[in-house]
């Protein structure tokens, strides 16, 4: 099955930066209500506005090996980057999970994030991938980072 | 209830011609692979019968019902009316007992409205006022359709809302194993007490009737969730000995948009409207209203007439079939079901292992895999199952369960789709790499 990448796999079994850790900023909680997936998730950042470094992101999942892994693969990517970049890996997941299979996505931006293209093909699943991210940008928002500003930075 | 039938009731030929009313169990999904529909709880697929008959109504017929007195206008409300008809001959209550509804939820919602805040005054009947120290008693295994409405009176009204718990084994606790048993939950405080005749989850099937007498011992109405009977028993309301019941048509083989509430005469009579507007009045001022009788009191607004009318052909479909006969079909294809699943100890089924007591839907979770993983991979076989918590969050938190596969039967399921389940299921350990 294609959906199932060698690397959503083993993501899933041992998710990267798993677990709740100090310190934090702010912490989030986010369900997926049609199938009670759910995420505790916690951000610790350094800086402010678009400059700030994502210097933690820790998380508690509960649910598929596609959400589990998607978690993952957001903290292997975004850990010590900018909120800029790491805004700009998550609208290239966003927007290759949304394409219907027409966005491959881009190696070079989204990393790992590559082995959930097929996910785009299941409507149903996409809201499993993009659980993590949301919560993610959330948290954000909660530790007062105005990622809006920061999505058109280069 | 459940003699262990070894052999269907509709043999090969019989079956053939139940799906040749089915034309969708004929296409393909997932790159040509042959739909194994297993979903039927959910939503059934729908009969051709209440196909043509929405579209013979409503080619030849329409016009608004109850409404003018022109010749389609009266043609349209005598087809309305013995659709109503049907349903009540169905379920064994009287035509004007029996209300239409958008689907269950809107019953279930209708019944909720009806009762009312006991300090809001006026002259309200006793029977329908709640207020602070009144109880409403609900089950642990209960669809969201019939909970949050419960919960919802029991905030409006300062009543206090309580719940029979389940057991391990997925039956109502009723002898108060894990917590206070029925006698001690139902007393003279119990207004209401709502519980589902049929668990969607764990497919267990409820002693109706004596929860119905102990409610009544008490003094307290009752109200039977029918969703997954009604498409898969024979429902006698007056055996059954309930006040409500409330039921979905696309469920039992006919449209969307078209449920039913049966009520007791008595009680609908004495129930306030829920929805009001045009067709529910008896006379309009401009100071106020009284209202029609039921059930066309609960009727506002123009019906979903087709809909009824397609759901009573679907019905007749059934009953030819013969209640009976679909019960002990889908019985026998439950206990292959779960006899499949018994020897794979990878599976842990969530409800009852054995068919006593027991409805077709099954639901399970595979061992370190989850519910949306399983799903997909018999999505991706052309088996088609539900996984999530099956709008029954609770009752998967009490299971221990963040989420289940379910499939759940009909009468147009083959054993062969059993067996397609089962060989489907077989792959998940090896995709996932989990101990089979
Ligand atoms: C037991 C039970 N109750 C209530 C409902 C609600 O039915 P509907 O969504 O058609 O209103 C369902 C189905 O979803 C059900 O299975």
């Amino acid at each position: 099955m294609d959906l199932y990448q060698e690397l959503i796999l083993e993501h899933s079994k041992r998710p990267q930066h798993a677990g709740l850790r100090e310190p934090f900023e702010a912490e989030v909680h986010h369900v997926n209500p049609t199938c009670g997936d759910e995420v505790t998730l916690r951000v610790h950042v350094e800086g402010e506005g678009a400059d700030a470094v994502v210097r933690d992101i820790s998380y508690d999942a509960l649910g598929c090996s596609i959400s589990t892994a998607s978690a993952s693969v957001l903290a292997e990517e975004v850990i010590g980057r900018t909120v800029a970049e790491a805004m700009v890996t998550h609208e290239a997941m966003r927007a290759m999970l949304t394409s219907k299979g027409e966005d491959p996505g881009d190696e070079d931006v989204i990393g790992d994030g590559v082995a959930f293209a097929g996910v785009a093909k299941y409507p149903a699943r996409v809201k499993c991938a993009l659980l993590g991210w949301m919560a993610f940008t959330d948290a954000l928002h909660q530790a007062g980072i105005d990622t809006n500003s920061t999505t058109t930075a280069p | 209830m459940s003699n262990a039938t070894t052999a269907t009731v509709f043999d090969d030929g019989e079956l053939a011609r139940i799906r040749a009313g089915f034309p969708i169990l004929t296409r393909t999904v997932r790159d040509g692979r042959p739909l194994v529909y297993l979903d039927s709880g959910a939503t059934s697929q729908r009969h051709t019968r209440a196909l043509d008959a929405e579209r013979a109504f409503s080619e030849q017929v329409n016009a608004a019902v109850h409404r003018g007195a022109h010749q389609l206008s009266e043609e349209a409300t005598d087809r309305y009316e013995q659709a109503r008809a049907t349903i009540a001959g169905f379920v064994g209550g009287a035509t004007d007992e029996v209300v239409f509804t958008k689907n269950a939820t809107e019953s279930l919602n209708l019944v909720a409205y009806g009762f009312s805040n006991s300090v809001a005054g006026q002259d309200k009947d006793p029977r329908l006022s709640l207020g602070p120290g009144d109880e409403i008693l609900i089950t642990e295994m209960e669809h969201h359709a019939n909970l949050v409405p419960w919960q919802e009176l029991a905030r409006r009204t300062g009543a206090t809302l309580r719940w029979v718990g389940v057991t391990d084994e997925g039956r109502l606790d009723l002898d108060g194993v894990h917590g206070p048993a029925l006698g001690e939950l139902l007393t003279d405080r119990t207004k209401v007490f709502a519980f589902t005749h049929v668990s969607n989850v764990l497919g267990t099937v409820n002693p109706v009737r004596r929860l119905a007498d102990a409610a009544r011992s008490v003094g307290a109405l009752s109200v039977l969730d029918a969703c997954q009977s009604a498409p898969h028993l024979a429902l006698d309301v007056a055996d059954l000995g309930v006040d409500f019941a409330a039921f979905s048509g696309h469920k039992m083989y006919g449209p969307t948009g078209i449920g039913v509430l049966w009520g007791r005469q008595d009680l609908l009579a004495a129930m306030p409207p829920f929805i009001t507007g045009g067709s529910m009045i008896e006379t309009v001022r401009m100071e106020g209203t009284t209202y029609a009788a039921p059930p066309q009191r609960f009727e506002a607004g123009s019906p979903n007439a087709a809909q009824a009318i397609g759901l009573a052909a679907a019905i007749e479909w059934l009953q030819e079939l013969g209640m009976d006969r679909v019960h002990a079909h889908e019985q026998a294809l439950t206990e292959r079901l779960l006899a499949g699943l018994a020897e794979r100890p990878w599976v842990r089924v969530v409800g009852p292992v054995d068919g006593v007591d027991r409805g077709s839907a099954v639901a399970f979770v595979v061992d370190g895999v989850h519910a949306h993983d399983v799903g997909q991979v018999l999505d991706d076989q052309g088996v088609e199952a539900r996984v999530g918590h099956h709008c029954a969050w609770p009752l998967h938190r009490r299971m221990r369960a963040t989420a289940t596969t379910r499939a759940s039967l009909a009468a147009y399921t083959t054993p062969a789709e059993v067996d397609a389940l089962l060989v489907a299921l077989d792959r998940v350990p090896d995709v996932f790499g989990v101990a089979s």
